[in-house]
């Protein structure tokens, strides 16, 4: 079947989308008037907008390619990532961690850290987040820019021009409001666009029946085969229940500033600690939408017909990277194309602008307040505006950078895996006892990313040279693949960083007293149970909800 | 905050949806070989119409109640 390509009507539905999104960023123009509404939305904005806002802030453009890809390459095991990982992450940040978060009103993660520890651990933790807002979001318009050039033969940095120009009109306009009402209107255009794909792939391969009969018993079962690590991700039960469930998910989703400000924002203390798990509910779904269609392309492809649909190839191996626009060009008449395209552009616009908002926020309120000492509400807006423009200007620098070396993304995905489990065992640790201090905290996080690093340089995957992707300093441990070898760098990582965090708080004395450390440690803080609100609302109901949902998803895939 | 976000959400799939039934009634039918044989244009035109249209009700329904 001949390649489609765009008409007049895909580019209305694309151009309509467009002006929606400026819209917005105009509409919210004049509630935008102080720099709290502008790094924090006033606090004023109702549970289901910020929980909607909370999942699609991590739907990037590169999350659904790769999902969609890991889908195609490990089966229905990628589906760990939702279920196990960020689900029960997201429940536990809204009933244990939020009350601290909202209620300290601390206006971002490292100024937490500030208040709960000192000025350097907020150090430590603001610039490496700064630093990775700002490559994670050139990495990601990289990634679309390249995208939409190999697909539709558009210029690749008038692309890389046009998206950013974009997203900075509606953020310097309606600030982090507007960035949030937008990526609730993205997470609507994510489904509307790509859900078709999985009803027509799925009719395709002869319904799930069909999908079983395809694919290899690897494919189809997300626990059958972890009893070794002889399964699809090369990782044994502990390893998925450790090293994803618990550190790289639980690192991500609760200390991440571009998600939690989401959370920040607010209107109650209710509709904070809702947030996460508002949003863990279309989140736990999601794996039909974006898993299903990769494990389908692969299933096409391994029983090929002719004319059908098969996975693209590069250099003889199956581009997994391309499963999802290839599968949207065949599938798709006009019309569902523009609005499948649309979806993906707006993907990317989501998640670049959740790292431009919290870029904002930590260099004006963590770095240039703190370094250059008291400044005026105008002068902290004018300060958020400049980053704007100059963290957006920085990310497209970026997109650059990633343009001409490759390995660069190799790079960065391995900083943001060093810098994460570190940060959330200290999160742990500060948040659940009294006794954790300031010189634990900053050693444990110096000494854990340290760890990471000399352990990434000790092990490698099966069949990778030594370099960049691990074994640089002596190859000694060998894992079955990369992502194996990912979940045991966090894990290590992890421990390091809590236990020089309790041995040295243990040894050396504590800084603050229980006073000083109301509302920012657990057992000191006003819990917040929410009996004001209906019971079905309230925080540990509704997670203990969608926890066991997800058990029972857990169980139904086996 | 005196902004609805339900009002533009609706409009837009409205809009959208809209667009879809149309091109799907009355725009070039052989493309859907491509989509299986079915009008899938259309189908998606008149679900996402319906939830535009439930989004600007719900949106109305809270412009009155306030």
């Amino acid at each position: 079947m001949h390649v489609n390509s765009l008409n007049l009507l895909d580019y209305s539905i694309l151009g309509i989308y467009l002006v929606f999104v400026i819209g917005i960023g105009f509409a919210l123009k004049r509630f935008t008037r102080s720099a709290e509404d502008f790094f924090l939305s006033g606090r004023a904005i109702p549970g289901w907008v910020t929980g909607l806002a909370f999942i699609s802030a991590n739907l990037g453009a590169q999350e659904l390619i790769g999902m969609a890809a890991s889908g195609a390459e490990y089966g229905i095991m990628t589906a760990h990532f939702y279920w196990v990982g960020a689900i029960p992450a997201m429940v536990f940040l809204g009933i244990f961690m939020m009350p601290m978060y909202y209620g300290s009103k601390a206006r971002s993660v490292p100024e937490y850290l500030k208040m709960r520890y000192d000025e350097r651990t907020r150090a430590f933790n603001s610039v490496s987040f700064a630093f990775m807002a700002i490559f994670s979001s050139g990495i990601s318009m990289h990634a679309l820019a390249d995208l939409l050039d190999a697909l539709l033969g558009w210029n690749y940095y008038v692309c890389l021009v046009v998206t950013s120009v974009i997203v900075l009109a509606y953020v310097l306009k309606g600030g982090l409001s507007s960035a949030i009402y937008n990526e609730v209107l993205q997470f609507f255009m994510i489904v509307f666009g790509i859900a078709p794909l999985a009803y027509l792939a799925l009719k395709d391969i002869g319904g799930w029946e069909g999908l079983v009969a395809k694919l290899d018993p690897g494919r189809m079962h997300s626990w059958a085969e972890a009893g070794s690590d002889k399964n699809p991700l090369g990782v044994p039960w502990y390893g998925i229940l450790f090293g994803l469930g618990f550190v790289l998910s639980f690192g991500y989703w609760c200390t991440n500033f571009a998600e939690v400000q989401r959370a920040l924002a607010a209107n109650s203390m209710g509709a904070a600690r809702r947030t996460p798990i508002i949003g863990a509910i279309p989140k736990m779904l999601f794996p039909a939408i974006i898993i299903l269609p990769g494990m389908i392309a692969f299933g096409l492809t391994s029983d090929a017909v002719a004319g059908g649909y098969t996975i693209p190839l590069r250099e003889g191996a199956l581009n997994y990277n391309q499963v999802l626009p290839s599968m949207i060009f065949h599938y798709f008449p006009n019309g569902l194309l523009g609005l499948a395209l649309t979806a993906l552009m707006a993907s990317f616009m989501s998640g670049m602008a959740a790292n431009v908002t919290a870029f904002n926020t930590v260099w004006t309120y963590d770095i240039y307040q703190t370094l250059g000492g008291k400044r005026s509400d105008a002068e902290l807006l004018t300060m958020g505006k400049i980053a704007t423009v100059g963290g957006i200007v920085l990310a497209m620098g970026s997109a650059l950078i990633a343009s001409k070396y490759n390995n660069i993304m190799s790079i960065l995905q391995l900083v943001f895996g060093f810098v994460n489990a570190p940060l959330f065992a200290t999160f742990l640790l500060g948040m659940f006892t009294r006794r954790s201090n300031n010189t634990g905290a900053f050693w444990g996080l110096l000494v854990g990313t340290a760890s990471a690093v000399v352990f990434h340089g000790l092990c490698f995957a099966t069949g990778n040279p030594a370099g960049i992707k691990g074994g640089w300093l002596r190859p000694v441990i060998e894992f079955p693949k990369e992502m194996a070898q990912s979940f045991w760098v966090a894990i290590i990582a992890f421990s390091v960083t809590f236990l020089v965090n309790a041995g040295l708080s243990l040894v050396t004395r504590r800084n603050k007293t229980d006073a000083e450390l109301r509302g920012l440690v657990y057992s000191l803080t006003d819990k917040h149970r929410g009996h004001e609100e209906h019971w079905l609302l309230r925080p540990a109901v509704l997670g203990t909800f969608i926890l066991i949902a997800v058990v029972i998803l857990n169980l139904i895939f086996w | 905050m005196q902004f609805d976000l339900r009002f533009p959400i609706g409009l837009l799939f409205s809009v959208y949806g809209v667009l879809l039934l149309v091109y799907g009634l009355v725009g070039d039918q052989e493309q859907y070989a491509r989509s299986l044989n079915l009008n899938i244009n259309l189908v998606w035109g008149i679900v996402m119409l319906c939830f535009g249209l439930a989004m600007l009700f719900f949106a109305r329904r809270g412009a009155k109640k306030s």
